[in-house]
């Protein structure tokens, strides 16, 4: 009996028509293509893009060279090297966070005790050498400059649920 | 066991235990952890965190296991709900004042706190209220403090009581408000002030130097020797990378027991210092080029082939077994046996007399329980604190402990009698102790030897102390080696020991005395301590009559000899100087002509012979910077590219087995009796040059730690002067005035110091003062007319 139904649908290609059915609703369907770079796409607020130091309102760098990230980093992406500054506290001398390794899983900001490493919604980057990928304290200090409001904003939103 | 032993039952588990012992000590041998914080097995019990609280059957209420000691039949819960709640109640109260700075804390990652708070704290604090913040003190530069972080388990107040002797910590307060500090804001100045570091439980006594540079959890640990004295307390440096980042001990219960001195735990810092030599170096025309091996090998042996036998090889006595076997292999391969590592020492006549390798006829463990323990010349709180920490043990046991020395240097325990005097005084203070012990013991003949010696009652309480007791020890401290009547002192010494029927022990100077000794580093001895036909020259000759060619390795001139002066004049005429050294000063560059840079310390890799005879073999833990080698690889290349047989070693374990095989097992002990042949007994010049080395200057590594340069022990210019002796000249403190020596005069600061003697200048060692001096020398003083120029 099966035999025969199969015989009898391959012969009236009940199944192309089906499929260029679907072909022709999408045809005439609203588009939902995003013309990217003009449009984009919603962000959620938990989006992990590039990486920031934040800074406190007074202008204080948050970092406090406890290493929590570097440990739990699982690519071993960051690079950090600590020491007293001079007014006592402890800092880090360099903090290093190596893009090409970089899996984005979020783990630094969530293990950071003071909030000061984060991962923005900024995504669209570029390096022309090498060592442009290489994040330094100091641009990761000036892309947290550049970004607070945005990142406060998103830390604000998401509050409640950390 | 002819102890007692109980059976107990902890955890369902049967136990036995010498009746009388703590239940957390039983337990920590059968493996059963206990929480604790104020425990610790090395100090008196406190019972104060209450964190070890178990349950005991029919006991009322949990009982702290520290302080209860096992009985019969006893029935142990560690686990149960009882304990856990006491347990838990007990952290409660701690976590109540305790920041959390756990990220910012040098302690984080390691921190008994931080570990039982994650087994026995609560995510949730029912404490509102506003925590305690304490003052934090300046304790010195080795130790910093967070004291907002302390739990007031006074270990490191206990501690300083028990082990270091000196009541520097104390707590203040009671209850909310007690703190630690120091009782009047003044510097921790122990030589062990660094253990209590790994003793706080907490971050609230961290390393200054280490401070912030690294985590725990970032650190690999290897084991090394101590390399600053002839101890060799064993200890694990913690390496970021290829930097030694800190040093803790190694529990050694033998050796170091479970401290280390801050000499071992901070000279780590010279590692890194700007004077380290980076590349070798040769002297074309009187100046100095950067080049490769290659280049610096040629020029070396080119310069010792040619004066093969006019070659003085000398070696610092913290160098390494192998380092000396191949130096003394390449020395003697090239025709000299002018060999040595004595550096300090000025008198050799004893030579032939002397045993294969000097050390303790003891161990230290029989040191610690002594009943009578006698130091003759020296200081060795400063020289070995771990030593004297062994004297410590005894003396706190009731042992009556006897010193003669020259500088009256603070013991941290009650001295039964103290004899100073001069240091040209010595061989008649000693012998008069000779012929006292000779008089009671009826040796006539000694006592005859012995009669310009005038003997006081003191000598005769010193001889009876002696004598009178079953495990009497006489020490033979490091300043005797540097005198300049050393054979007749250590005679007396050996004749004292036979009299009173006490064992006899030698300090020696450097990490590897005894190694040397081993490894045929001195002129009349080869490997394995073999007599040679044919005896070179010492240290001292070699200076006295300045050979062609010297190879130095491991020392400065100006800084680590007794006869810095002549040294420099010797050094200056030869036609090569080789030196293998870890640092460049200017000294050095005008001396040498190739520069060959070396591996210090935690580098390094050989093995070691402490003063009791072990044999302690260490591995590299860091990879020396630059172009640094270790030496006795140096010394390999150079013998292999000289054409000398026995180079062919390609391993350091090669070169140590094939001593070892010469050398091992052969005993390491103080001289036998000897016979006394001065009748008559030299008096003391009227004014005499005392060269005392500071505790933190006795090896170029140690001079160049820069936290431990700041500790007010360290290397100072002044010359000093008993107040009596500055009366009797006319000197006040501080004035400028003029050392009269034969044949020089040498301008210097006076500072009037109650330890000194009178009749004593006393200078110390490595200052620039004393490069110009020779300890024991004969001087006269003047006032200056001029001020010394700054």
């Amino acid at each position: 009996m099966n035999a025969v139904v199969g015989y009898l649908k391959s012969l009236t290609l009940v199944e192309l028509a089906r499929g260029l059915q679907l072909t022709g609703r999408r045809l005439f369907d609203r588009k939902i293509t995003v013309q990217y770079p003009e449009e984009k796409t919603p962000q959620s607020a938990r989006f992990r893009g590039l990486h920031a130091l934040r800074r406190y309102a007074n202008g204080e760098e948050r970092c406090i060279a406890c290493k929590l990230c570097e440990a739990v980093c699982p690519a071993l992406a960051i690079t950090i090297e600590s020491a007293p500054r001079e007014d006592g506290t402890r800092r880090t001398t360099r903090y290093d966070i190596d893009l090409t390794k970089c899996i984005f899983c979020g783990f630094c900001e969530e293990s950071c005790p003071v909030d000061s490493i984060v991962e923005t919604r900024h995504f669209e980057y570029h390096g022309e050498q090498r060592g442009d990928l290489l994040m330094t304290k100091e641009k990761l200090l000036a892309h947290g400059d550049l970004m607070e409001a945005q990142i406060a904003a998103d830390r604000l939103s998401e509050a409640r649920y950390r | 066991m002819s102890e007692e032993t109980v059976n107990i039952e902890v955890d369902g588990r049967a136990l036995q235990a010498p009746k009388g012992q703590m239940l957390i000590d039983a337990t920590d041998a059968a493996g059963i952890y206990i929480p604790r914080f104020c425990y610790h097995k090395k100090l008196t019990v406190a019972a104060n965190c209450r964190m070890c609280l178990v349950e005991v059957e029919r006991a009322p209420k949990p009982q702290p296991a520290c302080a209860t000691p096992v009985m019969d039949g006893m029935k142990v819960f560690t686990r149960s709900e009882k304990a856990v709640s006491g347990q838990q109640a007990t952290m409660e109260f701690l976590l109540i004042n305790h920041p959390l700075d756990c990220p910012i804390c040098d302690q984080g990652g390691e921190c008994e706190l931080q570990d039982l708070a994650v087994g026995y704290g609560s995510d949730v604090s029912q404490y509102a209220e506003r925590k305690r913040v304490v003052r934090d003190k300046d304790i010195g530069p080795l130790v910093q403090t967070d004291m907002t972080r302390c739990i007031h388990c006074t270990r490191c107040v206990r501690f300083g009581e028990e082990v270091a002797g000196l009541r520097e910590l104390g707590a203040t307060g009671r209850g909310e408000h007690m703190e630690i500090g120091t009782y009047v804001e003044q510097a921790m100045t122990s030589e062990l002030s660094g253990n209590v570091i790994d003793l706080c439980p907490v971050g609230a006594l961290t390393s200054k130097p280490y401070r912030y540079s690294a985590r725990a959890w970032e650190l690999q640990q290897r084991p090394m020797i101590a390399p600053h004295d002839c101890l060799g307390s064993n200890l694990n440096a913690h390496l970021k990378g290829q930097v030694v980042k800190r040093v803790v001990p190694r529990e050694n219960e033998a050796i170091n027991e479970t401290w280390i001195s801050d000499r071992d735990r901070f000279s780590y810092q010279g590692l890194r210092h700007e004077q380290r030599l980076l590349a070798p170096r040769v002297k074309e025309n009187g100046v100095w080029r950067e080049c490769d091996w290659d280049v610096a090998f040629k020029a070396a042996c080119a310069g010792l082939a040619a004066h093969g036998e006019s070659l003085g090889a000398l070696a610092a006595p913290s160098s390494t077994n192998e380092e000396f076997f191949l130096l003394q292999r390449l020395a003697r391969g090239l025709g000299s046996s002018h060999i040595d590592h004595r550096l300090r020492q000025q008198d050799f006549s004893a030579d032939a007399a002397e045993p294969l390798a000097p050390g303790l006829n003891f161990t230290l463990t029989d040191l610690s329980r002594a009943d009578a323990v006698f130091v003759v010349g020296g200081y060795p709180r400063h020289d070995q604190p771990l030593l004297h920490h062994r004297i410590r043990q005894a003396a706190l046991r009731g042992a009556q402990v006897l010193v003669l020395d020259a500088l009256a240097e603070d013991y941290n325990f009650d001295l039964a009698e103290r004899l100073q005097s001069q240091p040209g005084d010595y061989a008649a203070a000693l012998g008069a102790i000779v012929r006292a012990a000779a008089e009671a013991s009826g040796e006539l003949e000694t006592a005859n030897t012995l009669n310009a010696c005038v003997v006081s009652a003191q000598h005769r309480r010193y001889a009876a102390v002696l004598a009178g007791a079953a495990r009497a020890i006489i020490v033979v401290a490091n300043e005797i080696d540097r005198h300049a009547a050393r054979g007749h002192l250590l005679a007396l010494a050996t004749t004292l020991a036979g009299l009173t029927n006490s064992q006899l022990g030698c300090l020696t100077e450097g990490a590897n005395s005894a190694g040397a000794w081993l490894a045929g580093a001195v002129p009349h001895r080869g490997p394995g301590g073999v007599a040679l036909s044919q005896s070179g020259a010492t240290t001292a000759g070699q200076w006295a009559a300045p050979l062609k060619a010297y190879l130095v390795l491991g020392f400065e001139p100006d800084a680590d000899l007794a006869h810095p002066a002549q040294a420099a004049a010797a050094l200056a005429q030869a036609q090569c100087v080789v030196a293998l050294s870890a640092y460049v000063t200017p000294t050095l560059e005008s001396l040498a002509s190739v520069l060959l840079p070396i591996a210090l310390h935690a580098e390094n890799e050989g093995s070691f012979v402490n003063v009791q005879g072990d044999w302690q073999t260490f591995h590299s833990a860091a990879k020396p910077p630059g172009e640094a080698r270790p030496a006795w690889k140096i010394l390999r290349m150079l013998g292999d590219q000289l054409g000398l047989d026995g180079f062919a070693a390609v391993t350091c374990a090669e070169v140590g087995q094939e001593l070892a095989e010469i050398a091992a097992g052969l005993p390491v002990g103080a001289p036998s009796v000897r016979a006394l042949t001065a009748s008559s007994v030299p008096n003391a010049a009227p004014l005499e040059v005392l060269i005392s080395v500071p505790m933190y200057s006795v090896d170029p590594l140690v001079r160049r730690a820069a936290a431990l340069q700041q500790m007010p022990q360290h290397s100072q210019e002044w010359a000093r002067l008993s107040a009596a002796t500055g009366a009797r000249l006319g000197v006040a403190d501080g004035a400028t005035v003029n050392l009269e020596l034969t044949g020089q005069r040498v301008a210097a600061v006076a500072l009037l110091d109650e330890r000194v003697p009178n009749g004593v200048v006393c200078v110390h060692a490595a200052s620039r003062l004393a490069s110009r001096l020779v300890n024991g020398e004969r001087c006269e003083l003047a006032l200056a007319a001029a001020e010394l120029p700054a």
